[in-house]
């Protein structure tokens, strides 16, 4: 019985990403719609959307190869895993010390490199652009990422996002400014992880400007299906692994019961609401960047977390 | 068994290399001389495998040859094993895919004697056990590496590129000379083990850090003294590449080892951060040249050096922490460099013997001429996305793993005691993280232009997949890849008897711990699991394939390209491996390498090709390189006058060498 009930907490945690991960895209594209003053889209229209796509036929292009029709599951399933580990509703999950922050980012620069792999696979200049694009950002986001993982892990004592969680919610923590300095840096690394404006435009197909949208640009039907619940699950990710670290309030504790676990995930849905709001808010608000001012933008949040964790080395308080 | 064993085993290879020479003629005679190798191999493997996991005791052997009074002296300890499996694991592997792959080889004599006398110098340098010695296997193994380079010596560049690397490893050897004769004293004692005994003072300290820094360092290429390396390396044939690649650079950090960690005694943590700073800078350097490169085997060449930058940043971490008193940080350390040295050089020799296959399918090295190979290569593309995701440090294969320790290693570096010693280590820190990801950038244009896309040449479009040996040696090493990765535990533990001696502590056991993860410090600080992730990735996705491919759609259409509507047919339109990193080359070429695109456009109405030509500047060559040869250059011409003297002068001279020579040993005494 010991393991079963961590095993079923690990496993509603699985499901639990992946079903929110689209009503979060939902969210966002409802609230940017609201703001724009159009009705917009139901919250729920990426789930149809998803059902719609997965039910059509894959239409493939002729010289595709085997690493293009395998690539989306890897891309999904390294996602999948990578969100599974970040704590969402409760801390303590199973399996959460089988991978930690550093493993996590790695997963989705796995993900990352097998979606621009994909992308050159067909030989189509569209696909060579969003590659050659995404390797750029990859290339300034990942330090960066790391770099913010650095001053966590330096004030946490620890690189496991469980125990990091713990440390963050208690007392101890107090206002840091280099913690102040990370965030900033996450979220400007979360906008360009996502593919989200100013960095790239997720509404947009057929624009010389797109990123993410131009890798994925051949793939249809169920590919296209798994691709884009993939992105949804990162942006998922990106959303809990700000609300994890930022505003680590009301997990349910290891072993707390099913109504500490309800309000959990009560206060999980609710960080959601205010994080897909905020990014909705925020990407009506500002305007797309010509593609090489991003590595300037990029290149402020790597200063920033690197400027971070240098404070954590010169003292302890900061 | 033991250190007995190894030195036949050499002997072996010594006598295969003569017999090579007649043999060469023969039909099978490549076949038969690259038999003998793996064989060899595949003995002092094992016995270095034994000797690693402590199944033979540590044993030494005199030869009397060598210096009259000193005799050669021989010695497998447990630093000794783990790079005897390096070496001979990738000679092995180099071995077997000649097998099928010598066939390609137009002139065999001129690589069979030396392969195998390569191949006796790695080894016999790795079981050295004084100075003598040592410094005669090492120049052996640069010269048969040498010639191995001329092997072709007459396409172009070729002879540049021999005569590069000879200078370097002149000037290395040289450089290990003086750090042997410092270390040795006046009194002249070469055995290692009356180095290990001897105390130098400080200056001396410094002095052979440095000196086998550059001696070690220039044989590894290290930044600013990697420049004959991507000429050197790639100008071999395939498999010999990825030997020079996977192998003989990790021959070099052995040395390196040898001396700053095991003869030197414990020098202070100065020394820790020259080594950190030199890696840090040496990574990303070797990633940004990579990345700059459009030739497959010089873009893996590159690689080399971020790697070894790496493997450095780890070696410098661990002088650091050892100088500080923080032994299981500077084991950690230590046991993330010595595993990122065996993981390169799983998947260098992996990269390289698939740019083997590619160039004896295509005979194309240049990747703007190659793509679609993933079609008409299958079994090579596979193996390559392997050894490509490993080398980009991508879960969970064991690229990953190794840097994973350097992050928990720097990690740990606030406790240092010096000021300095921090910011340097979190500021290479943030280095070693922007070369992790501009390698997975660099190895996404290696793949994506050369495996994907379509054909760009007849060529490429007529490759055929190469002989079984070949696949079979490619999959092997990916395989390999693999179980280091998802059980990093076993290897973490086989390093661990030969970082206690080195830093005075080694890792916790980490084949006991629950489900074979790998916890370094403590439980509550990191861990990571490479089998359960990949058990995890590996089952999440097959799940969501089937549950898709059962529940909803699993027709499949084949339909022309879409591209927005407006599909090119030529394959020129595709991306190449210049575009590919032009937005990188903007940000981080135009620094560095000074980049310049210069755009020729034709008058309207005008019929010639519009032109984009790039040019980039090496700042290693310029600052560095260039100016020494100029001097040389000019004291050559002075000395030039030397030449012609009278022998009335001739003896004037040689009798007031004499004179100032005594003078000087006068004043000093």
């Amino acid at each position: 019985m010991a393991v079963i009930q961590p095993l079923i907490g690990q496993a509603a945690q699985m499901l639990l990403v992946l079903g929110l991960a689209p009503l979060l895209t939902g969210i966002v594209r409802k609230t940017k719609a609201r703001l724009l003053r159009r009705r917009g889209a139901s919250v729920i229209q990426p789930y149809r959307d998803l059902a719609r796509l997965l039910r059509k036929d894959a239409v493939l292009a002729e010289n595709a190869s085997w690493l293009y029709r395998t690539a989306p599951y890897l891309i999904f399933a390294a996602t999948w895993v990578a969100a599974a580990l970040v704590p969402t509703f409760a801390t303590g999950l199973m399996f959460s010390w089988s991978a930690d922050l550093i493993a996590i980012i790695a997963f989705l620069g796995t993900a990352r490199f097998f979606l621009a792999l994909a992308g050159m696979d067909v030989g189509t200049s569209f696909g060579g652009i969003g590659a050659s694009r995404e390797a750029l950002i990859g290339s300034l986001a990942e330090p960066a990422m790391m770099m913010i993982v650095f001053t966590v892990a330096l004030i946490a004592g620890s690189t496991q996002l469980s125990t990091v969680a713990a440390f963050m919610a208690s007392p101890a923590v107090g206002l840091r400014v280099s913690l102040g300095l990370a965030l900033v840096a996450l979220v400007i690394v979360a906008l360009a992880e996502n593919a989200r404006i100013p960095v790239d435009n997720p509404a947009t197909h057929l624009e010389l400007t797109m990123v993410h949208e131009a890798m994925v640009l051949e793939y249809s039907g169920r590919h296209l299906a798994v691709i884009e619940l993939a992105a949804s699950l990162k942006l998922l990710l990106y959303v809990s692994l700000i609300a994890c670290l930022f505003a680590p309030w009301g997990f349910a504790p290891a072993g707390g019961g099913l109504a500490a676990d309800a309000l959990g995930i009560l206060a999980y849905l609710a960080k959601l609401a205010a994080g897909g709001a905020l990014l909705g808010l925020f990407e009506t608000s500002i305007a797309k960047m010509r593609v090489f001012r991003v590595p300037e933008f990029l290149g402020a949040a790597l200063m920033l977390g690197l400027l971070a964790a240098l404070l954590r080395f010169v003292s302890r308080s900061l | 068994m033991g250190v007995v064993l190894g030195l036949y085993c050499s002997g072996t290879l010594l006598l295969a290399a003569i017999a090579a020479v007649p043999l060469g003629r023969a039909r099978l005679g490549s076949i038969a001389v690259y038999a003998a190798c793996l064989a060899v191999s595949l003995v002092a493997l094992i016995n270095a495998l034994a000797a690693l996991l402590g199944l033979a005791p540590a044993s030494d052997a005199v030869l009397p040859i060598g210096l009259p009074w000193l005799g050669a002296h021989f010695r497998l300890d447990p630093l000794a094993a783990f790079f005897l499996i390096v070496v001979d694991l990738g000679g092995a592997a180099a071995s077997l895919f000649a097998l099928g792959y010598g066939r390609h080889e137009p002139a065999p004599r001129r690589v069979l004697p030396f392969y195998a006398a390569f191949l006796a110098g790695m080894n016999l340098t790795v079981l050295a056990d004084d100075a003598f010695s040592f410094l005669l296997s090492w120049e052996f193994m640069s010269l048969t590496s040498w010639a191995l380079v001329m092997a072709h010596h007459r396409e172009r560049d070729n002879a540049r590129a021999g005569y590069v690397y000879l200078v370097m490893a002149s000037f290395g050897t040289l450089a290990l000379l003086l750090a042997f004769g410092l270390l040795a004293g006046p009194a002249g004692a070469y055995g290692f083990d009356a180095i290990r005994a001897a105390h130098p003072g400080e200056t001396a300290v410094a002095l052979v850090l440095i000196l086998a820094l550059l001696g070690a360092g220039s044989k590894a290429g290290l930044v600013p003294l990697h420049v004959w390396l991507p000429l050197a390396h790639p100008a071999a044939p395939s498999h010999v590449s990825a030997l020079m690649s996977g192998v003989m650079t990790k021959v070099a950090i052995y040395g390196f080892v040898r001396i700053a960690f095991d003869l030197l005694g414990a020098p202070g943590w100065w020394a820790g951060m020259t080594v950190l700073v030199l890696g840090g800078i040496t990574a990303v350097m070797g990633v940004l040249y990579a990345l700059m490169e459009h030739d497959l085997k010089r873009l893996l060449a590159y690689h080399t050096v971020e790697n070894i930058g790496i493997i450095f940043i780890g070696l410098g971490l661990s002088l650091a922490f050892r100088a500080d008193g923080m032994i299981l940080a500077a084991a950690l350390a230590l046991t993330a460099a010595l595993f990122h040295v065996l993981n390169h050089s799983l998947f260098k020799s992996l990269l390289f013997l698939g740019s083997g296959a590619v160039l004896a399918a295509t005979g194309e090295r240049n990747m703007d001429r190659l793509g679609g190979l993933i079609r008409r290569m299958p079994r090579t593309a596979f193996a390559f996305l392997i050894g490509c995701v490993a080398i980009s440090a991508l879960p969970p294969l064991n690229g990953f793993v190794s840097e994973w320790l350097t992050f928990q290693a720097i990690l740990l570096s606030p406790d240092l005691a010096q000021w300095g010693l921090r910011i340097a280590s979190v500021s290479v820190g943030a280095l070693l993280a922007l070369s992790a990801a501009l390698a997975a950038a660099c190895f996404v244009k290696a793949y994506g232009i050369s495996f994907l896309g379509r054909p760009r040449s007849e060529s490429a479009a007529r490759a055929r997949e190469v002989d079984a040996w070949s696949t079979g040696t490619m999959i092997l090493l990916a395989a390999l890849c693999l179980l280091a990765g998802i059980l990093p535990g076993f290897v973490i533990d086989a390093l661990a008897p030969l970082a206690r001696p080195l830093v005075g502590a080694n890792l916790p056991a980490q084949s006991a711990m629950s489900w074979l993860t790998i916890v370094p410090i403590a439980a509550s600080r990191s861990s990571y699991n490479g089998l359960l992730v990949f058990l995890f990735i590996a089952s999440s996705g097959g799940l969501a394939a089937f549950a898709i491919h059962r529940l909803a759609s699993r027709t499949l259409r084949r339909a022309p390209p879409w591209d927005c509507g407006f599909p090119e047919p030529s394959p020129f339109a595709q991306y190449s491996s210049v575009s590919f990193a032009q937005p990188i080359r903007r940000v981080f070429g135009s620094v560095v390498f000074r980049a310049r695109e210069a755009v020729t456009m034709p008058a309207p109405g005008d019929a010639r090709p519009a032109l984009l030509a790039v040019t980039l500047r090496d700042p290693a060559w310029d600052a560095i390189v260039a100016p020494v040869a100029r001097a040389v250059g000019f004291a050559a011409e002075r000395m030039n006058y030397l030449q012609f003297l009278t022998i009335r002068r001739y003896l004037s001279l040689v009798f007031a060498a004499l004179v100032a020579i005594l003078l000087i040993l006068a004043i000093w005494q």
